[in-house]
């Protein structure tokens, strides 16, 4: 599974550009899904299951997009300057290295911090793709940049950027392989969704969700953990398993959903953490709203460093979110 | 007077959060059975009545929604037996501190809001409010105890009990919005045995305090023709500018701006006028705050009111409102439920002449 | 029946956009303007019809089955204020609807009204004022609205306010209030009027933008489009930095768009990622009927197309917007090379537009 990830993780897909990701998951799930297709914003949707009156619709998201960086001016001295895309940490860009979508590798760094009270903004960062005289780099204000790193192997435990959320995207694939592998029978219908645009405002997944009319809808995503240095205090800890969502900023996970989630995880003795998220969103606060409602909760991986180019995640969490999902999915799902 | 004092006290001593409103739903689910022709939960949970018209089909509906859904505290930590809490809906720190709680553990618990000494806390809030995630509740019981019997994601309630101020005022928890629940309940009692056109549908709506997610959801099931959004609004009292509030104890408030349709802000005046109730106009320039934000834009469109309660202290535990009020409310809204016919929808047409 | 033009700005469409640059319809009271879009559409559409927030919802179908059903958006309303409160003897407290900045409010002139009553934002005389106070912005809290201590009578709370400014223009500049987005709903008519024959095309004149892009969702859910374009007023923010010139580096790097430079197409705003086949589409219309366009700096900012885009299953979509400078204050500036130019660029792009752009994935 460590291959997957990193191979998803290196795969450029800045939020509203994600065309290439998509085309690498495609790949990978085609010959698991029952159903496949891209819809309209380009959320790609894999059907598996059983359908018919007795089966539930369920809808599993995971977001394909990443943060990213957008061109918005080329400056007088040829120094590209830009916005975020997504809520990128300001402070983790300054000496960071990128890619331009079209391959062009570049740094950011910034002007010289005037005035020591303000913070650093991206109105004073700049891209530099190291031509000798600037104004000749070929990049237009519009095109995109992600940051560009390779993952870090440190056994259990692995470092890369983009891992939210690409490993919830990592969690749906290997529980598709697995499902069709080892030959599961799905009582129910489940759609494997992979959002586009969570991260500039969970804007692919209730236009997904609006197609598909689910009855249960959750999310897989990455979120903080509290175990580091001073940190924002917060009751996940990096390897102590996947993470319930009780609440975020936009979800309140319907209690009968973190129930079940909590019930089946005892049941089957896969270790489980409860979440309380003060700030921070996932596609399951958008699902929850569409048509006459969908009963929604998200499993969460705990992950450090969120939105920085070195995320890092325990593969344990990661296994034992498979472990459970499958679990969920194979279980009579029971919501009282 | 009294039946609605008392309904109002029961209502605010029922728990139930944002997210966890099963407790409240239940209760009203009592008190409307007998108001009601139809009684069905949405999948969110919200409280959905039908009071079915006389009219011939295929026949138009009112919604009426009032949130049922009340602010508190949920755990985040357990440390050494104290609990770290967060905010569900919006709460001002300040007022927290010595208030009696409940916790809803795997037992219900008994406890305090408190506010560590000065030299338990950072350095850099001498002399400043204590935020919200410094603060513990106490339940005073063993760490041992505590940790067996709460965690993380539990809830936690006020325990102010409702008290009576002076003749015709009660203050307590939760009657944002319990109070318009009541008004909505006085209303449908005041139809029982009235024959009216139009369907009602009396909808207590979830997570108004957090998502809208009941307003959204409970609309596009229904669809209704109309909709009107009880809930509570700023009243004058000590520490608010008076140019931001309206009066209290003095008749219910009709909401104008952009979130109100104007043909029915004009309907309920004038039907105010007309029975003498007192009221008065809140101006409303962008967003009311309230479930009409929600109801008024889901699928094509629904025509919305806001009529509100003046309340004071609003999201503190002892809001305070005029029990008169909620009976002119509930009148108001009756009457004017009564008086919807075939022809009123005619009057929502924005001008097609040029 | 389609009319030919060349879609040049003529003398008609500038007194239309007078018209409608001159009328008060603030977010919510989208009344007047409202009636200028109907007397204006009903010549020469399908079906119209008005919805229950007020949104005009207008089709004009092509020759033949099955075509591309093509939204475009253009909002009716304007920034403004409300009065809220009543202090007596012709002063009133008021908020503003919509994104104002403070700072453009004392000291100006004001319709109040479906009457339009005028009244003045008042301002200390700089006599009376000390240099400690000059330096510090002064408070909405401070601001009142004065019709005059005789006249008390003839406002309401709740009646809207616009600024009092009167059309005018001067060569090819244009100098009104609510070119946001008043142009935007010229340019919308305009295009109904000579209407490809390619396409349905499903026109929303909106209400509410201002206050949360409220009519465009409804609309959007209504029309059920292939594809939206929104067709606003995007500032122009282009003045020098104030050391330009002596400083090697210094330059104004968040201009959004510059006037003069044709109409701004956006790649991505705060509320909307364009999507990319609709960029290359319009890019290439440009290209190949020579019409400058500059691309607005991705950045702040929404259109209705960030409500649109998301309603049901999701639609592609685009802004293509008219720059102007000092949207929401009193007096805005645009170019009329600038107004035509946008007009063109989306005619062009919308006979031009292949009927299976979207089987490209995107």
């Amino acid at each position: 599974m460590k291959n997957l990830i990193c191979s998803l993780c290196e795969v450029p897909g800045p939020s509203g550009f994600e065309t290439r990701i998509r085309k690498l998951i495609k790949s990978e799930v085609e010959s698991y899904a029952d159903e496949i297709r891209t819809d309209n914003l380009g959320n790609l949707i894999v059907r598996k299951g059983k359908t018919g009156p007795e089966s539930k619709r369920i809808m599993i998201a995971a977001h394909m997009d990443e943060i990213g960086f957008m061109v918005t001016h080329i400056d007088k001295g040829g120094y590209v300057r830009f916005m975020p895309i997504g809520g990128v940490n300001a402070s983790a860009c300054i000496g960071s290295r990128v890619r331009m979508l079209d391959g062009l590798p570049g740094l950011i760094h910034a002007e010289r911090k005037l005035n020591g009270d303000k913070p650093l903004t991206f109105e004073n960062m700049f891209i530099d793709l190291g031509y000798e005289d600037q104004r000749d780099n070929p990049v237009q204000v519009g095109d995109v940049a992600v940051y560009d790193y390779h993952p870090i192997d440190l056994g259990d435990r692995l470092v890369s950027k983009a891992l939210d959320d690409r490993i919830g995207v990592a969690v749906l694939v290997e529980t598709l392989r697995m499902i069709k592998e080892d030959d599961i029978n799905l009582s129910n219908d489940i759609y494997f969704v992979f959002t586009v645009q969570e991260e500039v405002g969970l804007r692919g997944a209730a236009p997904a969700a609006f197609g598909i009319k689910p009855d249960l809808g959750i999310a897989v995503d990455v979120t903080r953990t509290g175990d580091t240095p001073k940190a924002l205090r917060m009751s996940v800890d990096l390897g102590k398993g996947p993470a319930v969502k009780v609440r975020d900023q936009r979800l309140i996970a319907d209690p009968r959903v973190v129930s079940w989630m909590v019930s089946v995880a005892e049941k089957s003795e896969i270790p489980y953490q409860l979440e309380v998220l003060e700030s921070g969103s996932t596609d399951a606060g958008v699902i929850q709203l569409v048509q006459t409602g969908v009963p929604a909760g998200c499993l969460s991986i705990p992950c450090r460093y969120l939105h920085t180019p070195s995320e890092m995640v325990d593969l344990r969490d990661v296994k034992n979110a498979v472990r459970l999902m499958i679990e969920l999915l194979t279980q009579p799902v029971s919501l009282v | 007077m009294n039946d609605t004092l008392s309904l109002m006290k029961t209502l605010v001593s029922t728990s139930g959060l944002s997210g966890y409103e099963d407790p409240i739903r239940e209760k009203i689910r009592s008190v409307w059975e007998p108001l009601t022709d139809e009684i069905h939960v949405s999948r969110m949970g919200s409280l959905h009545g039908l009071k079915r018209g006389a009219g011939a089909p295929p026949r138009n509906s009112i919604l009426l929604a009032a949130h049922m859904d009340a602010i508190g505290l949920m755990v985040t930590g357990v440390i050494d037996g104290y609990l770290r809490v967060a905010e569900i809906g919006g709460i001002d720190a300040r007022v927290l501190s010595g208030h009696a709680v409940t916790v809803h553990g795997r037992r219900e618990l008994k406890g305090v809001i408190v506010s560590p000494n000065r030299n338990l806390l950072p350095d850099n809030l001498d002399g400043k409010a204590v935020p919200l995630e410094y603060l513990l509740v106490d339940v005073g019981m063993a760490p041992e105890f505590v940790n067996e019997n709460v965690r993380v994601g539990d809830l936690i309630s006020f325990a102010q009990p409702p008290v009576t101020i002076g003749k015709e005022f009660l203050a307590g928890h939760s009657l944002d919005n319990r109070a318009s629940v009541a008004a909505l309940t006085g209303s449908l009692s005041l139809l029982k045995g009235r024959q009216c056109e139009w369907d009602v549908w009396a909808v207590a709506t979830v997570q108004e305090e957090e998502t809208f997610a009941g307003a959204y959801t409970s609309t596009f099931e229904l669809r209704p023709s109309i909709a009107i959004a009880i809930d509570v609004t700023h009243a004058a009292g000590p520490g608010v500018p008076e140019h931001k509030t309206t009066s209290f104890g003095e008749g219910p408030v009709l909401g104008w701006g952009p979130n109100i349709h104007p043909a029915l802000y004009r309907a309920i005046l004038d039907l105010a006028e007309e029975l003498e109730i007192p009221h008065e106009k809140e101006p409303l320039p962008r967003h009311s705050g309230t479930d009409a934000y929600a109801i008024q834009v889901t699928g094509a469109g629904i025509a919305t009111m806001v009529v509100s309660i003046p309340l004071r202290y609003m999201h503190t535990p002892v809001e305070m409102v005029s029990i008169k009020d909620v009976e002119r409310c509930s009148r108001l809204l009756a009457e004017f439920i009564c008086s919807l016919d075939g022809g009123f929808m005619e009057r929502l047409a924005w001008e097609t002449e040029s | 029946m389609r009319e030919n033009g060349t879609l040049k700005i003529d003398e008609g469409q500038e007194r239309l956009l007078e018209r409608l640059c001159n009328a008060s319809a603030v977010s919510g009271d989208e009344t007047e303007v409202r009636a200028i879009v109907l007397e204006s559409v009903k010549p020469f559409v399908d079906e119209v019809a008005v919805d229950v927030m007020g949104n005009v919802l207008v089709k004009r179908f092509g020759d033949g089955k099955n075509l591309m059903k093509v939204m475009l958006a253009a909002h009716m309303d304007e920034v403004g204020m409300m009065v809220t409160h009543d202090e007596g003897k012709g002063k009133f407290r008021f908020d503003v609807v919509g994104g104002i900045p403070s700072h453009i409010l004392p000291a100006k002139s004001v319709w109040v009204g479906r009457n339009k009553i005028p009244g003045i934002i008042g301002a200390a005389p700089i006599h009376l004022t000390t240099k400690v106070e000059r330096r510090k912005p002064i408070s909405m809290e401070d601001l009142r609205l004065d019709v005059g201590p005789d006249n008390g009578k003839e406002v309401k709370i709740g009646d809207r306010v616009v600024f009092s400014t009167e059309f005018t223009t001067q060569e090819n500049a244009i100098f009104a209030k609510a070119l946001d987005d008043r142009i935007g709903v010229t340019i919308l008519i305009q295009l109904l009027k000579n209407a490809p024959v390619n396409i349905d095309l499903l026109a929303a004149f909106t209400v509410q933008e201002e206050v949360g892009l409220r009519g465009a969702i409804t609309a959007a859910f209504e029309l059920d489009p292939d594809i939206a374009i929104a067709i606003d007023c995007t500032p122009a923010n282009d003045q020098p930095a104030w050391d330009e010139g002596d400083d090697r580096w210094s330059e104004n790097t968040q201009y959004n768009t510059r006037l003069g430079k044709g109409p701004a197409v956006y790649v991505a705003d705060r509320g909307t990622i364009s999507d990319p086949r609709l960029v290359r589409h319009f890019v290439n219309a440009s290209q190949e009927n020579d019409i400058p366009f500059q691309f607005r700096q991705p950045g702040g900012g929404r259109t209705d197309a960030a409500a649109i885009h998301k309603q049901r299953s999701g639609t592609p979509s685009i802004s293509i917007s008219v720059p102007a400078r000092y949207v929401h204050t009193p007096l805005s500036v645009c170019d009329r090379l600038d107004w035509e130019n946008t007009q063109k660029l989306i005619n062009f792009g919308l006979v031009s537009i292949p009927g299976d752009i979207l089987a490209v994935e995107i």
